[in-house]
């Protein structure tokens, strides 16, 4: 058991990268602690996968180091690298039965079978596998698949880390949510370091201590669920966890201060952002928008329902301002009033977050 | 006054396929099983003779021995076909530019008529002056398919294998390539040997195609007629005569039609229960 450490990777799948959208991974620093359970977020394509197969070891990184502890396994292959990961789609050996997809790894590794018995027996009751040892795993459903790939991951007693990649695409969604509890529980069990790749935001707060937000290759922020709803680091944080997301709204500085459509607002950001931007703007989320008598005037175009609180739609001239409301309180549709929570409203130059100057 | 609940006018749109097969199965069928029951001297004149003819086949030499060279040339040519097609499809690249060179020079055989492959064998095995005779008696082995029942059975064996092992290797790569990636991740984690990969997740995977192939070759080499045909005759005396060959000789060489019938109905019915009782015996696993 070792931390995993991640220094200047990038990678590639071209031979000669030379812009930057050649790039799959633009280039990250990051460290996964021993023990961690974290959770890899991001739209399709934007190098989750990518970064999953270089830690297990199936993709070799065009730039960087990848260590495990101290000890550098950039270069080596994914057999000898104590890692396991559970794919998207289920794998399983047809032909074989559950007992033997469970034994496989160790008997691969030369483990004598008095050895390998009561760590199978071990790891089937762990994921409720028992009554289907002996039975071919063929014809299984896929959710059972899914779990037999995740217990030839946890059969092996020296794994560092366990990765997943949105292993739960294919189950239903009923059983989504019980394999999601299990994930956690053996998370608790067995401790070792977890990694789990998904685009669900629910499933990734729910599962994950840390959650890691990438963007087109980058890691745009690592942080608690709290951290990422309360203070993104860049815009894109914002958008694409909560729901709706926050809203970003164009700003400028006027002697100092931030203004937006001609009003100045207070922000929790103290520090000015460095010049050479291009985009100045600062984010809200409709939670810390509320209505207020001598606000910013904004119109109100739809009210949206959505069970607990609704979702009002409003436009103050070409920008977009989404506000939550809770159930109970009247909302009419034309003129209206709001103020941003300064607390919750940061600015963003270029897209990411200026810093307040006590950090 | 009574209601017509069921309507008789759907059997018009079934009409055009009843016909269609009735005359490319079923009536020359018929026609055949006509025979088999028969006696002919000509002029069309028929004597009903019931199951005499299949009597006499089944209790012939000459049809234990055609089946028996039959039985044993498809069983040889599937041995090798099949391993042999595998292994090639496994070892083809499966990215890259060199899929489709691999592809269209396993394809080539497949285009070439079976007449001209007969023809072309043929020539190429001409102890006198064909390239492989020639080559072959040069070393020392005394090879001549035209004298010598061993050179012919190897020249006729060897001429199916170059002929259809592509079929097998297209087949077995399709199958391959069907093949997620992610199975070969998680083996590569799981540690699992190439033999492993080959056993547990290739073979597998392939099983569906492979009896398809399996199948194809089957019928095709039991049926096989006009390459032994071109090649040796059947010859030398009847040491390549294979039941096809046979069943010409008998049908349109001694205008017997009722054996010939008799011959055909026995030669169909085995074909039809081996495909059935191999293709059921492997996929009854398969349920799902």
């Amino acid at each position: 058991m070792s931390k995993i450490n991640l220094r200047e990777l990038k990678h590639s799948y071209l031979e000669n990268p030379s812009r930057d959208e050649d790039w799959a991974l633009k280039g990250m620093d990051i460290e996964w602690s021993d023990g961690g359970a974290y959770a890899l977020l991001g739209p399709s394509g934007c190098g989750k996968t990518t970064l999953l197969n270089i830690i297990s070891g199936l993709l070799v990184p065009s730039h960087g180091r990848v260590l495990f502890g101290d000890e550098d396994v950039t270069d080596t292959p994914p057999e000898r690298r104590n890692i396991a990961q559970v794919f998207q789609f289920p794998v399983v050996y047809d032909t074989m039965t559950v007992y033997d997809n469970l034994a496989f790894p160790l008997r691969n590794r030369g483990v004598p079978d008095k050895e390998i018995d009561p760590r199978v027996r071990e790891i089937a009751q762990m994921l409720d596998l028992e009554e289907m040892l002996l039975s071919k795993a063929a014809g299984l459903t896929a959710d059972a698949k899914q779990k037999i790939s995740l217990g030839r991951g946890l059969i092996r007693s020296d794994v560092n880390a366990i990765l997943f990649d949105e292993p739960l695409t294919v189950i239903d969604p009923h059983l989504k949510w019980i394999l999601r509890s299990k994930l956690k529980e053996i998370h608790r069990q067995v401790g070792s370091t977890m990694i789990y790749v998904t685009h669900d935001q629910t499933e990734a707060m729910t599962f994950a201590d840390q959650v890691v937000v990438m963007h087109e290759g980058m890691v745009v922020q690592v942080g608690t669920p709290i951290e990422l709803f309360e203070k993104p680091q860049h815009t894109f944080v914002g958008h694409f966890i909560g729901s709706p997301g926050m809203n970003v709204l164009p700003c400028e500085f006027d002697s100092g201060v931030p203004r937006f459509a001609g009003h100045s607002i207070e922000t929790a950001s103290t520090s000015r952002p460095a010049a050479g931007y291009s985009r100045l703007e600062f984010g809200v989320r409709p939670e810390f928008v509320s209505f207020c008598p001598d606000g910013i005037p904004v119109e109100i175009v739809k009210v949206n329902d959505v069970g607990r609180y609704r979702i009002v739609d409003t436009r103050a001239g070409d920008a977009r301002i989404q506000i939550l409301v809770p159930e109970g309180e009247s909302v009419s549709l034309g003129r209206a009033q709001v103020q941003f929570d300064p607390a919750h409203t940061q600015i963003y130059a270029d897209g990411w977050i200026v810093a307040e100057a006590s950090s | 006054m009574t209601v017509k609940l069921t309507n008789q006018k759907a059997w018009f749109l079934v009409a055009p396929v009843v016909v269609l097969v009735a005359f490319n199965a079923v009536i020359p069928l018929m026609t055949v099983v006509n025979y088999s029951v028969q006696e002919s001297f000509g002029n069309n004149i028929f004597f009903w003779e019931g199951v005499k003819w299949f009597e006499e086949v089944l209790h012939s030499e000459r049809f234990a021995a055609s089946l028996m060279r039959q039985i044993f040339f498809t069983s040889v040519i599937l041995l090798i076909e099949i391993p042999f097609g595998v292994a090639i499809a496994l070892s083809m690249p499966r990215k890259g530019p060199w899929v489709s060179v691999c592809l269209v020079l396993m394809a080539l055989p497949l285009l070439i008529p079976w007449n001209v492959v007969g023809a072309m064998w043929n020539i190429f095995s001409l102890p006198d002056i064909g390239l492989l005779g020639k080559a072959l008696n040069s070393l020392g082995i005394g090879y001549d398919y035209t004298q010598e029942p061993i050179s012919a059975w190897f020249t006729v064996i060897l001429m199916d294998v170059w002929h259809w092992t592509s079929l097998v290797v297209l087949l077995a790569f399709a199958g391959l390539s069907s093949i997620p990636e992610a199975y070969y991740h998680a083996a590569k984690i799981d540690g699992a040997s190439p033999w492993a990969i080959v056993r547990y997740i290739e073979l597998p995977k392939m099983k569906r195609v492979l009896i398809i192939a399996f199948l194809l070759r089957f019928m095709d080499s039991f049926m096989i007629y006009t390459e032994p045909f071109v090649l040796t005759g059947g010859g030398p005396g009847n040491a390549t005569t294979f039941l096809s060959i046979d069943l010409v000789k008998v049908a349109l060489g001694q205008f017997d039609l009722g054996p010939a019938g008799a011959i055909s109905l026995i030669y169909f019915l085995i074909i039809l229960l081996t495909c059935w009782l191999f293709y059921t015996l492997t996929m009854k696993d398969e349920a799902q």
